[in-house]
């Protein structure tokens, strides 16, 4: 294994990559070189990476059926009789309901970003690299969207299209957006009268080629930092709307809801409430020192 | 084909409007012959580069005419880009950070649909002296004489006629400069190439060129041939102090000066 590594390292840290994929994997090698210097950076990946692994295998880790009620073992400490983070007011295993749980925010932040993240590219580079009136439309409308806070919104959203997950998640990518407009639009104006769009421009490439390949590819990457940045935020609204009842319904395992539901126990059971709350916490900061590492790797104005 | 290859009359433009309007270039005309390499020599502010923009097509607020093999550069013509191609001045500025060489070349092809993209990259990077072990490389993998040899194959991947050189070697070490001046001559008498050379340096016009013309605060004060550059014997006083300021700085040279001011 050790007398086999040197040679693909080598290959991917050359200065002469014999094939485009081979470039693109070097580039990638190298900005995996700088990102592993980052230790918390790396306890984010590692965090995130769970998550993902947890919610992939929820029904092989989870010790008890998430909605499975039993009424004799309602409200059990942490440890008790096989249930490693004791039982809620239904007597569900809270660990069980977490496992699941990992799944729904998972599925939020996914579909979350999947949504808002294209629109705010695609609306930010069309109003800075096309300007005038398309710039000044574009921008008011993400003027409006910014004026009101986010899970206001969400919550006006979610009360006009009635309470569920997936409206839920439509109410948060709704809202989400506009700072992404703001940043491509913001990265657009840099890179509009740069030489190499000029050149684009020359060789008779259209507007849609020159968004899609030249100008879109250089917004990506303060992009994809901001939208990682943001999955903690937006796990946060999700637990939000869940919590006031506008988000996942019962008997769904989404922890905003969990933590919403233990609160009436919080003096005297107060593992109901805190585990959720927990994992809340735990992702968020995960997302967060996640994104933090990637904005020192991708971010072209924090290099040297 | 009888005409100039490039021909610019009464060319007009002005950035910004009202009382803040600059007139970069006012009212400029000249002629370039098919094969012929013309320089445009001037100051920094001159409007030279401003010409060549315009007659790129990269300016559209400019009034006049200006004419490529007979095409109106004003009416965008699909089959311009075929025509005249641009290098630019800065290497550093004019490739995309995060394309490949092969991805630049390449691009120019795929927009016009020519097959044979693989061979065409190989002899475009062999033709300005580059290595296929450079084909995969990004830009910041280069030294700033291979990227403006990168981007001399990026304008020439289209076969063109026509090259506009925008200071093709200002942002370079000397030693590089005579490098890509010479690559330069040898492509265009290889590819049969009309230029237009701009730069504030007489001596790689008087290297590059047939015929020059020099612009000051936005008009062409002299058009001459290279020989009356090499006799020295410029009429306007302008040319003049241009060429003895070319000759680097002494003492008699700058108490000659005149300040038009």
């Amino acid at each position: 294994m050790s007398e086999a590594a040197p040679s693909w390292r080598d290959r991917l840290l050359s200065d002469a990559p014999r094939s485009r994929r081979e470039a693109k994997l070097g580039q990638l090698y190298r900005g995996w070189l700088q990102f592993r210097r980052n230790r918390l950076a790396l306890l984010g990946l590692v965090i995130v990476v769970a998550l993902v692994l947890v919610a992939a295998f929820a029904p092989w880790i989870a010790t008890h059926h998430p909605y499975e009620q039993n009424l004799a073992q309602r409200l059990l400490p942490p440890g008790s009789q096989g249930h490693w983070l004791g039982t809620d007011e239904f007597g569900r295993d809270i660990f069980s309901r977490i496992v699941y749980g990992a799944r729904i925010t998972l599925y939020i932040v996914v579909l979350v970003a999947l949504i808002a993240a294209p629109i705010g590219l695609l609306v930010g580079t069309a109003a800075g690299y096309l300007g005038g009136w398309v710039d000044a439309v574009l921008m008011r409308i993400t003027d409006v969207f910014l004026a009101f806070p986010s899970l206001i919104l969400a919550l006006a959203f979610v009360a006009a299209l009635g309470p569920g997950i997936e409206n839920a998640v439509i109410a948060i990518a709704l809202t989400s957006w506009p700072p992404y407009a703001r940043i491509a639009r913001a990265e657009t104006l840099t890179i509009r009268n740069s030489d190499y769009i000029a050149a684009a421009r020359l060789q008779g490439a259209g507007t849609g080629r020159i968004l899609a390949r030249h100008v879109m590819p250089l917004c990506l990457s303060s992009l994809t930092v901001r939208v990682t940045l943001d999955m903690a935020g937006i796990i946060l609204t999700a637990a939000g709307l869940g919590f006031l009842g506008l988000g996942a319904q019962p008997p769904l395992a989404e922890w905003g809801a969990m933590v919403s539901s233990g609160r009436r126990y919080i003096l005297d059971q107060w593992w109901v409430a805190t585990i959720p709350g927990l994992a809340i916490f735990v992702v968020s900061l995960a997302f967060n020192l996640l994104g933090d590492g990637l904005r020192d790797v991708m971010d072209p104005r924090g290099k040297k | 084909m009888g005409g100039p290859a490039i021909s610019v009359r009464d060319l007009f433009v002005t950035f910004g409007k009202g009382a803040d309007a600059v007139r970069a270039v006012r009212g400029v005309s000249f002629d370039v012959a098919e094969g012929e390499s013309f320089g445009l020599v001037g100051e920094s502010g001159s409007g030279k580069s401003t010409v060549l923009r315009a007659l790129a097509g990269l300016n559209r607020d400019w009034t006049g005419a200006a004419s490529i093999a007979g095409l109106d550069v004003a009416t965008r013509d699909a089959r311009l880009p075929r025509i005249a191609q641009m290098v630019f001045q800065d290497p550093y500025a004019s490739l995309h950070p995060r394309h490949t060489v092969d991805r630049v070349l390449s691009e120019p092809l795929e927009i016009h649909g020519i097959a044979e993209v693989d061979r065409r990259v190989t002899q475009a990077l062999e033709d300005v002296g580059l290595g296929p072990a450079f084909r995969f490389r990004y830009p910041n993998q280069l030294s700033g004489g291979q990227r403006q040899r990168v981007a001399i194959a990026r304008a020439l991947m289209l076969q063109p006629r026509v090259l506009l050189l925008d200071e093709p070697t200002s942002a370079l070490d000397v030693s590089v400069q005579a490098e890509i001046l010479n690559l330069l001559k040898r492509l265009r008498a290889t590819q049969r190439l009309t230029m237009i050379l701009v730069s504030h340096n007489l001596a790689v016009v008087a290297h590059m060129c047939d015929r020059l013309a020099v612009m000051s605060r936005g008009i062409v004060v002299e058009e001459m041939d290279v020989a009356t550059l090499r006799r020295e014997e410029p009429k306007v006083p302008y040319t003049r102090q241009l060429l003895l300021a070319s000759k680097g700085y002494d003492r008699a040279v700058a108490a000659r000066m005149t300040n038009e001011d």
